[in-house]
């Protein structure tokens, strides 16, 4: 796991350690971007329209929400699963089946309230098989057995007809009515997903300091040893797979509500490494990575086209700008864009920052 | 093979009849009871060709892949990459020239010279950060895509078939007897049997190499401590790139298969790279023979899946790899 090893010996030491400096990161005066980025979410229907609103926002979001589910597992756990997207993708189908939808010879349709959690239910089942399989093998196995997983996957909604609808996908599904509001409207839906993500990320900020997740760092850092102080070395790896999974099924449901349908397009193989592309360019060594490197995806395949169209070249090349853009993220900074922005910081305030101890913030 | 046999007696006889009732069903003429269970077994039997021919496309790809990741680690997931480009190449080679052995030998050198590229330009700067290296094949293999995306088009290339190699064939298998007692012989393409010959030859040339000559001595040491060879003085360097040449041209002349077999386009890439994760999954990561005997495996189960149960035959394929990874995570023939 060279590059998140890399990326944590820049950081100084083991997740441990700047786990133990954790209770400023709280405060006002400690944080103050982190305070204003936050009031600058909650307003932001104020200030944004419509398209913004969900198409930037509320998409970045939800993928940094799969992201942070792959960012949890690669960061915390060693475990790099290219199969994230993938249990979206099954949670979004499977809302789909259960739901109310277009198709209604396969569509079951039962009411939100219950075929959500079944969805996540199934897609946490989903991800724990899948990581029960990876842990059977070690380090760089896993992308190998991740992405036969994905791709599997992926070829089979192409060709079941009884289940998946093949490669039409299921168009049309229904989204909530609770009390009166129809939680598809975009604000409505973006506080919805707003509300979900700060969920998903503090519940990874919680556990990377509960039991649990510093008993997967140990694990990453040195399963023997981990195995000899009498830790289940496979079994804290399942588990990790199995929350990973409950986030990024939480992040599929979000998607298949946002796009209200779902086709093996979706669960593709590029989709995939897509995901990965985010965390790894956010930052894999940090939750908020998997945000910001979402945030510029998203704005990157928005604008992509016009940017490149302006100055003269073909729009259609935004997977080329997107490929080498990750290409170079990963030869130059091992962690992503956080590590290029903590790196010209420290250099900025060079020698004088020595006072403050030990980890950072998760901005 | 005594060994096995000797460690795994239950496993050893499973196996046998396995293969013995496989055999039955090629050759024995059915029982009409089985006839209408089952289906009619001319339909079998191209399943079984397509299945075996298929494998030897696989095992084409497959091998360069699992040689590279034996000896240096290095999960090239721009594989499926190299395949497409190869196919690529062999396809405008072969229409400029029509030549369709030049077709071959042509994307042979190009590919491998992109490979020898990638290890020199790329891989050698981060030797032994495997997942690093892994990530860049990631980003390069979208690279790749887009570009032949931008240069091809999204159309599907076929390669032409030349034309001592078109036509059906009449091999000596029964498929049905007539009612006056008269045989029919299985019709199988020509152009695929010689294929499916040549990769086999390409497999016995290659493990003869591994196994006979100084240079597969070495590769063969590499896989297994790449450190202690460095020390003992053999430039280890010099066999990465002659070993990601060799692998990277497979790939290419896989391409050059898959065009004539089926069809280049956008998104094979992914199909074969799919193909040689799963063949080396099952098979044994940095084994010949476990490519060879995974490329088989999937092959046939992939065919066989897509003639019986077509809209669950990927099923039948990710369950062999699930099976293989539950009972034998290392893979079928490999040795740690």
């Amino acid at each position: 796991m060279s590059l998140i090893q890399e990326a944590r010996t820049r950081e100084g030491g083991l997740a441990a350690r700047g786990a133990v400096s954790q209770p400023a990161a709280w405060s006002v005066t400690e944080h103050p971007w982190a305070w204003a980025l936050a009031a600058l979410l909650l307003i932001m229907p104020l200030i944004a329209n419509g398209f913004f609103l969900i198409e930037i926002f509320g998409t970045t979001l939800i993928l940094g929400t799969i992201a942070l589910s792959l960012m949890f597992l690669a960061g915390y756990g060693g475990m790099v699963s290219l199969m994230q997207l993938t249990i979206a993708g099954f949670a979004g189908y499977m809302v789909a089946v259960f739901g109310v939808s277009g198709n209604a010879n396969i569509s079951l349709g039962w009411p939100w309230w219950l075929a959500t959690p079944t969805a996540l239910v199934l897609a946490m089942l989903f991800g724990t098989l899948g990581g029960a399989l990876a842990v059977r093998t070690e380090g760089i196995y896993t992308i190998m057995i991740t992405l036969a997983i994905g791709a599997a996957f992926y070829y089979f909604t192409n060709q079941n007809w009884a289940i998946f609808n093949g490669h039409t996908g299921i168009n049309t599904i229904a989204t909530p009515h609770v009390l009166g509001i129809n939680w598809r409207t975009d604000i409505a839906f973006y506080y919805l997903i707003l509300a979900v993500a700060a969920l998903c990320y503090f519940a990874v900020l919680y556990l990377s300091r509960a039991p649990f997740g510093l008993a997967l760092q140990g694990v990453r850092d040195n399963p023997r040893r981990m195995a000899a102080l009498g830790f289940n070395v496979n079994a804290n790896r399942i588990a990790a797979y199995a929350f990973a999974a409950l986030i990024a099924g939480l992040g599929g449901v979000l998607q298949v509500w946002n796009y209200r349908q779902i086709s093996p397009g979706s669960v593709a193989v590029e989709r995939c490494i897509d995901i990965l592309i985010v965390a790894v360019v956010g930052g894999i060594t940090r939750p908020v990575g998997a945000y910001i490197g979402a945030f510029i995806f998203v704005i990157l395949r928005t604008f992509a086209l016009d940017f490149l169209v302006k100055v003269g070249l073909d729009g259609n090349r935004f997977r080329l700008l997107i490929g080498l853009g990750f290409l170079v993220i990963v030869l130059f900074s091992s962690d992503g864009v956080i590590g290029l922005y903590e790196r010209w910081r420290k250099r900025g305030q060079a020698g004088g920052a020595r006072s403050r101890p030990g980890g950072h913030g998760h901005g | 093979m005594s060994r096995f046999i000797e460690r795994h007696p239950i496993w050893s006889l499973v196996i046998l009849l396995a293969v013995a009732c496989l055999a039955w069903l090629i050759i024995a003429v059915w029982p009409p009871g089985l006839e209408e269970a089952v289906g009619r077994k001319k339909v079998f039997l191209s399943a079984v060709f397509n299945g075996i021919t298929l494998g030897g496309l696989y095992f084409l790809v497959a091998s360069g892949f699992t040689l590279i990741f034996g000896l240096m680690r290095n999960v090239n997931l721009a594989h499926g990459s190299l395949y497409l480009f190869g196919g690529y190449v062999g396809y405008g080679i072969s229409t400029a020239t029509g030549s369709w052995i030049l077709a071959f030998i042509a994307a042979f050198i190009v590919v491998a010279v992109v490979g020898v590229l990638l290890q020199l330009l790329v891989f050698r700067r981060m030797e032994g950060q495997d997942l690093r290296q892994t990530m860049v094949t990631i980003g390069l293999s979208i690279v790749f895509a887009d570009l032949m995306l931008w240069a091809f088009g999204g159309d599907f290339y076929q390669i032409q078939t030349p034309a001592w190699l078109v036509g059906p064939v009449q091999l000596p298998l029964m498929t049905a007897m007539k009612s006056s007692g008269e045989a029919v012989f299985l019709q199988y393409p020509l152009v695929r049997l010689v294929i499916f010959c040549g990769s086999v030859v390409i497999g016995v040339l290659m493990w003869l190499a591994l196994n006979r000559t100084r240079v597969g001595m070495i590769v063969r040491a590499g896989v297994d401590d790449r450190e202690i060879l460095a020390a003992t003085g053999v430039q280890i360097q010099l066999v990465f790139v002659l070993v990601f040449a060799l692998g990277a041209g497979l790939a290419g002349i896989a391409g050059v298969v898959g065009g004539t077999f089926q069809s280049i386009s956008p998104g094979e890439d992914t199909r074969f790279l799919l193909a040689s994760l799963v063949v080396v999954i099952v098979g044994g990561m940095g084994s010949i023979p476990g490519a060879a005997l995974g490329a088989v495996i999937i092959g046939l189960a992939e065919q066989l899946g897509s003639v019986y149960i077509p809209t669950y035959a990927i099923v039948v394929t990710f369950l062999i790899m699930v099976l293989v990874l539950a009972l034998r995570p290392q893979g079928l023939l490999a040795r740690r």
